[in-house]
């Protein structure tokens, strides 16, 4: 599904990624943990193809593809989804016409027809009743005066909406109240499913226990320096991340 | 008096001009009006032509040069009705024919046999010239708008002759669009018109009212708006204003607003034509808990040059106002959006937020937001915030990343400005109909951008 090699990205000059390698195979979820300014923001917006990061060596291919010669939509379009960690307000424009126009721009590559607003209305309610949430955010304009845990709720419905092959969760806990990450998180798992990958971005041990992961990795100044099951997690929240840093300083 | 060429006429010489036209009007055609017109009208010209027109060296004009209307000697305009102007009021006209409340102004002056008026009990629409022969008219006509605050109010004083006249009575809901069409004619030589406007709502109206100023033939013309609008207790009115005069057009205007105890004022203002326009909207909050909106939003090209100077008067405590004002330019056009909001003394629980946005699609557009406030109490909250730029990229890319190629997020972002105003139409046809202008336009800049 996602095959990361050797991947180096920089912003504005600055190397941030130092060879990353992850494989992601179909239906599986990994978790991505580790501190502050480790990079792990950095390679989800990598993978979505943010045009601040510069890829400087190394591949990613994702379903066979060159992930790294895709524009951001064509990316979209083949099934890559990023909840954002700083979702976007857009003026004027409310949640359900973006919803349409984004589902449109994708079922129009695809070739399948385009669906009219009370057409979509339909679908829209029966992603809301598949996550269990109502339609209060969707005559709203995108994110615009959302509280932290609406937008992340709208990130969350947009991937409902979407149903991407591989979704990239960039921090999609930050910010949260316990409430509020269960809520996340069980329309998260409502939309786990064999055909469906998922690479959680995250800080915190919190968020896996309500989503848990197959594989966990951890990430410091730019490159994964370990690899494990959910149980590193674990591991993780009892001993902090020091105890990693240094073999990846050593070497 | 010597004849000035074009090029060289001074404002001074514009000034005089119109002065004399004054004289000619005063001696001639206007003499039918009653006394207390004449005597506004006289006074009027008055501080005309003491004040004079402004310059781009007076602070509230500091982003706008009126030298494009003093160069050029504008005839007072007579009215004609034609097909043309037939076919004008049914582009902008919305409801069926029999049931709406249309009345339609060329020039300034009603004409009945375009207007379609079945009127409410309770209602009168109609022209302002007949209203001045009764008391109502009287006792309201140039009390709000003050001709010694701007030389353009003076000047459709000086020339008060006609316009609209709305009255709704007390406790009256009018359950249809009261819409006024102001039609101006480009005629063989530039012409000028002042409509003059009173719209009154005793207390306990509810109305919603639609002005559409559009304009017929190529040359250029001007037209020198005026409104007031009074508001009695609990009275509830949704003003739209849409300005599409043609591209040669002039259009400079105020509206004066006074809203009584616990009224609500939603007031919301379209730009898209003229190549200039200059719009001051007054709006004073003068009863407890009284409620004020004022929306605008412009869209241009070329070289449009607008002016939005709005001021929002909160006289009295407990009330809340809102203002947001958008600007979409393409080209070399030019937005200017200059919000004032003036908190009297005593006027204690004010709630006023004020934003101000400006989207450049093109690197020579231009737009100037200056926010004023000015506070005289101690209990209030006032805030105010304006953007201005291109397109956010951050905005692109989330757009992109759900799968919109470049152009469908730069139009959606683009036309989610326009959206925002829109969005406080509650008149679905004015909605529809407005929705298709300002979608029409943004098309018209994409294509440019692609080809």
């Amino acid at each position: 599904m996602l095959e990361i090699k050797n991947l180096h990205a920089s912003a504005e000059g600055t190397e941030i990624l130092h060879g990353i390698n992850l494989s992601v195979g179909k239906g599986e979820v990994h978790a991505i943990m580790g501190p502050n300014g480790s990079g792990k923001s950095t390679l989800a917006q990598v993978l979505a193809g943010h045009p601040g990061f510069e890829v400087t060596q190394g591949s990613v291919t994702y379903e066979g593809q060159d992930l790294l010669e895709m524009d951001p939509e064509e990316r979209a379009r083949a099934g890559l989804f990023m909840a954002f960690q700083y979702p976007v307000e857009i003026r004027g424009i409310t949640n359900a016409y973006f919803l349409r126009s984004a589902v449109n721009a994708i079922r129009k590559t695809q070739g399948l027809p385009e669906y009219d607003p009370i057409d979509f209305l339909d679908v829209l309610a029966q992603k809301l009743r598949t996550i269990g949430w109502d339609d209060s955010l969707m005559s709203r304009a995108v994110n615009e005066g959302f509280s932290g845990g609406e937008k992340k709720r709208n990130e969350i419905l947009q991937m409902a909406v979407l149903e991407p092959k591989l979704a990239v969760l960039d921090e999609t806990d930050s910010g949260l109240d316990i409430d509020a990450l269960k809520t996340v998180a069980d329309a998260v798992n409502k939309l786990r499913g064999p055909e469906r990958s998922m690479v959680v971005v995250t800080h915190y041990q919190r968020l896996l226990n309500y989503i848990v992961p197959d594989y966990v990795h951890v990430l410091a100044d730019g490159r994964i320096v370990r690899s494990g099951g959910k149980e590193l997690a674990l591991e993780l929240e009892d001993k902090g991340y020091d105890w990693l840093r240094e073999p990846a300083v050593a070497r | 008096m010597t004849a000035v060429a074009p090029q060289t006429r001074r404002a001074e010489d514009a000034v005089a001009q119109l002065v004399a036209d004054y004289e000619a009007f005063a001696a001639n055609g206007a003499a039918g009006a009653p006394p207390w017109v004449q005597e506004l009208r006289a006074g009027a010209i008055r501080q005309f032509a003491e004040a004079g027109f402004p310059s781009t060296k007076d602070e509230e004009w500091r982003f706008t040069s009126v030298e494009p209307i003093t160069r050029t000697r504008f005839a007072v305009a007579s009215a004609t009705v034609s097909a043309a102007v037939r076919r004008a009021v049914e582009e902008v006209a919305i409801g069926e024919s029999g049931e709406r409340l249309v009345a339609v102004y060329v020039n300034g002056r009603f004409v009945s046999e375009l207007s379609s008026l079945a009127l409410p009990t309770g209602v009168t629409i109609g022209s302002l010239a007949a209203a001045a022969e009764g008391d109502v008219a009287r006792q309201h006509l140039g009390r709000l708008a003050d001709p010694s605050a701007n030389p353009f109010t003076a000047l459709n004083t000086a020339f008060v002759l006609d316009g609209a006249f709305v009255h709704v009575g007390r406790n009256v809901a009018v359950d249809r669009a009261i819409q006024l069409v102001f039609v101006s004619l480009a005629g063989s030589e530039p012409t000028v018109s002042h409509p003059r406007n009173l719209y009154l709502f005793d207390d306990g109206a509810q109305a919603s009212i639609i002005e559409q100023f559009v304009g017929i033939g190529d040359g250029p013309y001007w037209t020198n708006a005026v409104t007031e609008t009074v508001l009695g207790e609990n009275a509830v009115v949704d003003a739209y204003r849409v300005q599409r005069e043609h591209d040669n057009a002039f259009h400079t205007a105020t509206s004066q607003s006074r809203q009584g105890r616990s009224s609500v004022y939603t007031s919301v203002t379209f730009a898209f034509g003229s190549r200039l326009t200059r719009y001051d909207l007054n709006a004073t909050l003068d009863g407890e808990g009284a409620e004020c909106t004022i929306n605008g939003l412009s869209v241009l090209r070329d070289e449009q040059h607008v002016d939005f100077h709005t001021t929002l008067e909160h006289a009295k405590p407990h009330c809340p106002s809102w203002e947001v004002f958008n600007g979409v330019y393409d080209d070399r056009s030019r937005g200017v959006f200059s919000g004032r909001i003036i908190v009297r003394p005593g006027a204690q629980r004010t709630d006023s937020k004020q934003t101000n946005n400006n989207l450049l699609l093109s690197e020579d557009a231009r737009a100037d937001s200056q926010p004023q406030l000015e506070i005289y109490a101690d209990d209030v909250k006032c805030t105010h915030g304006a953007t201005l730029g291109p397109i956010d990229p951050k905005a692109m890319f989330y757009l992109r990343s759900r799968g919109l190629d470049e152009e469908a997020a730069r139009n959606l972002l683009t036309f989610g400005f326009g959206a925002e105003i829109l969005n406080s139409v509650s008149v679905e046809e004015l909605r529809t109909q407005l929705d298709g202008i300002v979608h029409a336009r943004l098309d018209e800049s994409a294509r440019k951008r692609s080809s």
